[in-house]
């Protein structure tokens, strides 16, 4: 069975459909049979049965933003890393090299970060010291 | 091209019945094992040995009260389950489960389709599963719930880093992003798997661990950290909703567990070859069971065994016979070695949840950036330097 | 067939990037965007562009996103404030959008005529095997200038943190 590009992609498009239907079903179906008996309780959120207090949304540590952040540059090289793989075995220690060349710098980079003291999450952190 | 559509359905709604049937199953077969670890029987009241706990389960969700709170961001309270659930439920249309097949004249592939970047068409699809999380944390407008959303995130895309590079390793062995011709360059024997051809033992662990966290399993579910987020970016759901993040998580762990197999473990391949009788072992495993249930049935412990055990040793005894039908050999016992091998990965996650305490915050993104990570690139340059070596 | 998921997810582009800068709060915009992003990654795969399309779904979507949800989450944004209306603005803006982009399609139908190559499965050079031929020896510079470009970032990022922790 030859099998065409677009022949490739019908059985993804048709398990999309059929997982956004479940998706939708089950949402739906739980909110027609579901009863429905509210009060103000129910309808205060939930702190462990105290009154809560402020707003929820408080700000957060910066470290969430750093590794966000790091994570894409570090993504960036991941996804190179896919090409270079599937075509290793034509490239051989060329390619091994080449890579070597690329990583080498993002290494220094990641060891700089460690040394930074960003990937450090406990209190006593040393970005957090020096400050 | 109109038997091609008629297949294809048939194929996907195959696949999609039983993905349900064990993502239903699974839940119980988790609940079981660890009442057993903690020498407790589990479910056992809803059916014999508890096997209609899933339908009652399903029932029970879905005529709960559906509580949409009145402090929420209605759209995205509502988006962030559908997408968690969609997202999860897509990628097992790119996991094959055996070769080629015959059925009434027709070719076909165990496989829903075989795209040529289906490794990264399922890390995209996992790096998409953040969003289900972050916004369920988010919308729902709770303190819990936020922090354990950003928890979550923060953790998933660390953990995300060790896991693409813990996959490059053995595609560097077997050169193809696609998912089905990984597993032929991993045909024959147990040391042409990857795990053992190309030394991927540690790669093969940082996977797991990586998955582990992916996943939001213990010992790294700290999004869900009972004792001091409640439930973390759940919290604020009831009914089915709460419960499509537990569907999207076992589907989760079921996608993982297939990639182990098909990156590390050879897929659908037996350990040895047909022709040193690798087809038999199914039988001798089903015959056994069987036997050992009804005997366990004739002399109960239980008195309630003697009526429960025997109908599924012959259960057993019948799936024994089965595999020895030629016919349908070529198509069961590919998808046996593959079930047996996803099922041994499922079962480590299970045990691991009766075995391991939970991380600490620190510690969890710590291990990930400064432990994994290093390791994990440095085994990818010396897989490579051994290639480029000796090839 | 290809024309009708072109035009769907086009479409769901479109919809979505203008969504992007109506939505008044900065969570559902950057959920737009997320979505702009997934359909682009579609389009890019009718196109043949395999690994294109799974790089912006890993890279832009996945990553990126993630970062912009993260620093609205980060700084408690909250609904933006209405600016006072211009009344030149609500005037000429919509015919003066609708004049530019008939512009930029003329010209671009111009420059750029119809390729035959450019339908769903005509090119099939977008996998990851002929990206990698391609990166790894023709374009081997770019790429090993890109990680000193990820380096710059990586320190950049650093500072930025230690700026705002002060």
């Amino acid at each position: 069975m030859p099998e065409s590009y677009a022949e490739q992609y019908f059985p993804v498009l048709v398990q999309a459909l059929l997982a956004m239907a479940l998706a939708a079903g089950l949402l739906t179906v739980s909110y027609l049979l579901g009863k429905r008996v509210r009060n103000r309780v129910k309808d205060m959120p939930y702190e462990s049965g105290m009154v809560p207090t402020g707003d929820a949304r408080h700000r957060f540590s910066v470290k969430f933003y750093l590794v966000a952040m790091l994570f894409i540059l570090f993504d960036i090289e991941a996804i190179f890393l896919y090409p270079w793989a599937v075509v290793y075995r034509e490239l051989k220690m060329f390619g091994f090299i080449e890579m070597l060349v690329f990583v080498v710098p993002i290494l220094a980079g990641f060891f700089y970060i460690w040394k930074k003291g960003a990937l450090d999450w406990s209190p006593d952190s040393t970005l957090n010291r020096k400050r | 091209m109109d038997s091609f559509i008629v297949i294809s359905l048939i194929k996907i709604f195959v696949v999609f019945g039983a993905l349900m049937t064990i993502l239903a199953y699974l839940q119980w077969v988790e609940r079981k094992v660890i009442a057993h670890i903690q020498v407790r029987p589990g479910p056992y009241r809803v059916g014999p040995h508890g096997l209609l706990q899933p339908l009652a389960d399903v029932i029970k969700l879905i005529t709960k009260e559906d509580l949409v709170p009145p402090y929420v961001n209605k759209v995205l309270y509502l988006a962030a389950p559908f997408l968690a659930i969609t997202m999860a439920l897509l990628s097992i249309s790119v996991i094959p489960f055996g070769p080629k097949i015959q059925v009434a004249g027709y070719q076909t592939w165990m496989q829903l389709t075989d795209l040529n970047f289906g490794v990264l068409f399922i890390l995209g699809i996992s790096s998409m599963g953040v969003y289900g999380i972050a916004l369920a944390g988010w919308s729902s407008n709770n303190k819990y719930a936020l922090l354990g959303g950003l928890r979550s995130s923060a953790q998933m895309i660390s953990y995300e880093l060790p896991l693409s590079l813990a996959i490059a390793a053995p595609l560097l062995i077997s050169n193809t992003l696609s998912l089905r011709k990984l597993v032929e360059t991993q045909d024959g024997w147990l040391w042409n798997w990857n795990l053992f051809h190309g030394f991927q033992y540690v790669s093969f662990v940082i996977f797991i661990i990586a998955a582990f966290a992916e996943t939001n399993r213990v010992p790294f579910d700290l999004p869900e950290a009972e004792n001091e987020l409640v439930a973390g970016f759940h919290t604020e759901y009831s009914s089915m909703k709460f419960a499509s993040f537990f569907m999207a998580e076992y589907a989760n762990m079921i996608t993982v567990s297939c990639m182990a197999v098909l990156l590390f473990l050879g897929g659908w391949v037996a350990p040895w070859p047909a022709a040193y009788g690798s087809g038999y072992v199914p039988v001798v495993i089903f015959a056994v069971a069987g036997v050992i249930t009804i005997w366990r049935g004739l002399n109960p412990r239980r008195k309630r065994d003697r009526y429960t055990f025997p109908p599924f040793g012959v259960v057993f005894l019948i799936v024994a016979a089965v595999f020895l039908v030629p016919l349908l050999q070529s198509a069961l016992l590919p998808l046996f070695w593959f079930c047996a091998k996803t099922g041994a990965i499922l079962f480590l996650f299970i045990w691991i949840r009766g075995t391991l305490p939970r991380f600490r915050y620190d510690q969890l993104m710590g291990f990930a950036w400064k432990v994994l990570f290093p390791v994990a690139m440095l085994n990818l340059l010396a897989t490579g330097l051994a290639i480029a070596v000796f090839s | 067939m290809e024309l009708i998921l072109f035009l769907v997810f086009a479409g769901i582009a479109v919809v979505a990037a203008i969504n992007v800068v109506v939505q008044r709060h900065p969570i559902s915009s950057a959920v737009s965007l997320i979505a702009v992003m997934g359909s682009l990654a579609v389009l890019y795969l009718l196109l043949g562009a395999e690994f294109i399309a799974a790089a912006q779904v890993i890279v832009y979507a996945g990553a990126i996103m993630v970062l912009f949800v993260f620093v609205i989450m980060l700084l408690n944004a909250g609904g933006e404030t209405k600016a006072g209306r211009s009344f030149v603005a609500s005037l000429l803006g919509v015919p003066v959008l609708v004049a530019l982009l008939a512009l930029l399609a003329f010209f671009t139908a111009r420059i750029y005529p119809r390729d035959t190559e450019v339908h769903f499965g005509g090119f099939r050079g977008g996998t990851a095997q002929s990206v990698g031929r391609a990166l790894f020896t023709t374009y081997l510079l770019p790429f090993e200038i890109t990680s000193i470009l990820i380096l710059i970032a990586i320190v950049g990022a650093i500072v930025l943190a230690r700026k705002e922790l002060e």
